[in-house]
């Protein structure tokens, strides 16, 4: 799905988190939205899942207007960088949960949901789980649950918040790849938010380097770094 | 040569200098404290428990038991039993309301609203019975119409619900509360993105995550509700056999004398209060076990 952001602005009572931003993503790209704390790439990423809304500007889904749209009709994949995972439930049910709660007319038979669930297990890598609760898993395990719980409602869109951040550099190397893969198979738009400049770089197709509630520089990892458009960018990216 | 000396260990003095952990106190000031803890509670809880049981079984068992079997006795059970079981699930109600709206959302005002709902526990009951008679009663514009339609509020039954319910509103509340700010937004926020309805959200992620805080809390206010005297006592007139609930009715009979009619009374009371008390030990046990389990890395 492609995504327009038409001069998105949000403000927290006093505090501005974003200033008027635009932002144009093609379908079925990889994009990084990368910046240090407070440069209000979280609150754009929670604005396109339909979790804030903004106080001016539009989101356009495909040219149409969705800034209304609720964050369920949205069908927005959204990993937490807490993964958020439903602590009383067990991974099958967690990657179910997004079926069990479609209307009874869409909801599909419970043999096609267990089905749906073993194939995400497959894909993620982890075919065993599916009995476990998510306090017996290791923060990597949760990280991929969590993506095949998202990827379980058949998304428009794939929303991730620093997915990777709480977990150790090696793991983080293995999960990253996983990403990639995952998105070259799906074809699935997809949108992370970092500020982890490497992950950045390695990882996506096109960063968006931000910082105090603006965007500073749109780019292909490989111009972002030979070309940095402002003192900032040269900065952060440390060229 | 060598231009240094190595250093010979010195000899360990022949007994080894006693540490003390800096969190731990001296024996005499724990010997203090545990006796002073021992002797308080001895001194004021077990004793008097002890006590209202001595004094029920003073004349035995059998008349004991006879006592609460009089008409009186009974209906002042039924009634504590009836406002209980009335007023605990409206606090239930207004206490996930309440620690929902404080926790989920963002709002100024809001440290005032929690001061708000502990009010009931820093004012007397007495006044609160007061400012309920103040409003509902028959003098009262709004208790004038009330009773005039056959609605009675004070001295009746609704009074003593309402009497009841302000005092124990806190405590649904103020058990969700923490537990609600720990666990956060996140899990109902992805509950959402995963096409998950508001109710249904609440249902099957929220309602699940606190459920054993609310069912603590739920029986501290069982206990309280059932052992109200302050507030009940004015809004109810102590009309016998009609507005006299257990408490109420125990104050009656020990001022016209009728010790083992009272202590019986009191002794079923404090049993009822006791089973509530433990089964919250049981619940407590459970909540540090679920609490520990899933607490986040």
């Amino acid at each position: 799905m492609h995504i327009d952001i038409d001069d998105i602005a949000k403000d927290f009572g006093t505090s501005t988190a974003l200033l008027p931003v635009s932002l144009s993503i093609p379908s079925g790209a990889l994009v990084a939205l990368l910046g240090p704390s407070g440069s209000g790439k979280t609150t754009l990423l929670r604005i396109l899942g339909g979790l804030e809304f903004p106080t001016s500007g539009r989101v356009l889904f495909n040219g149409q207007d969705a800034t209304g749209m609720t964050v369920q009709e949205r069908r927005a994949g959204f990993v937490f960088q807490s993964y958020a995972l439903f602590r009383h439930m067990t991974v099958f049910d967690n990657i179910a949960y997004g079926l069990n709660a479609r209307p009874r007319a869409q909801r599909p038979p419970k043999a096609e949901i267990a089905r749906r669930v073993t194939k995400l297990l497959d894909l993620i890598q982890l075919p065993h789980i599916g009995g476990r609760y998510p306090s017996q898993l290791s923060g990597g395990q949760r990280q991929r649950v969590a993506l095949a719980r998202a990827l379980a409602i058949e998304p428009r869109m794939l929303l991730l918040d620093e997915p990777f951040g709480a977990l150790d550099a090696k793991v983080r190397k293995e999960l990253r790849q996983g990403l990639r893969d995952i998105h070259d198979e799906t074809g699935l738009t997809t949108i992370f938010v970092t500020h982890d400049q490497e992950e950045a770089m390695e990882l996506a197709d096109l960063v968006v380097v931000m910082s105090m509630g603006r965007i500073e520089q749109i780019g292909r990892p490989h111009d972002i770094r030979e070309k940095p458009a402002t003192e900032f960018v040269r900065d952060f990216v440390g060229v | 040569m060598s231009d240094f000396t190595v250093a010979q260990p010195r000899p360990l003095p022949a007994r080894p200098t006693k540490f003390r952990r800096a969190t731990e106190e001296s024996p005499l000031t724990r010997v203090t404290l545990i006796l002073l803890t021992v002797g308080g509670l001895a001194l004021l809880v077990f004793a008097p428990l002890l006590v209202v049981f001595a004094e029920a079984m003073a004349d035995g068992w059998a008349t004991s038991v006879a006592s609460l079997g009089n008409r009186e006795a009974w209906s002042a059970i039924r009634l504590t039993l009836l406002i209980t079981a009335m007023a605990v699930p409206m606090n239930a109600v207004f206490g996930i309301a309440a620690a929902w709206f404080i926790t989920k959302f963002d709002f100024r005002g809001k440290a005032f609203l929690i001061t708000l709902i502990d009010l009931p526990f820093s004012v007397s009951p007495v006044v609160a019975g007061l400012c309920l008679v103040l409003l509902f009663g028959a003098n009262s514009m709004l208790g004038g119409w009330l009773v005039a339609h056959g609605y009675p509020i004070v001295f009746a039954v609704p009074g003593i619900v309402l009497a009841t319910v302000f005092v124990t509103f806190p405590f649904v509340a103020r058990e969700l509360i923490p537990v609600m700010i720990e666990q956060g937004r996140t899990e109902e926020e992805a509950a959402l993105t995963l096409g998950a309805s508001g109710w249904r959200t609440f249902r099957t992620v929220t309602l699940p995550n606190i459920r054993w805080a609310l069912l603590y809390g739920t029986l501290l206010c069982t206990a309280r509700a059932m052992g109200e005297f302050g507030a009940v006592s004015v809004v109810s007139g102590k009309i016998r056999g009609q507005t006299a609930t257990m408490p109420i009715t125990i104050e009656m009979m020990y001022n016209e004398y009728l010790s083992v009619a009272a202590f019986s009374m009191a002794a079923l009371l404090t049993a009822l209060a006791l089973i509530t008390l433990t089964l919250k030990t049981v619940m407590e046990l459970r909540l540090s076990d679920q609490l520990s389990a899933t607490r986040r890395h």
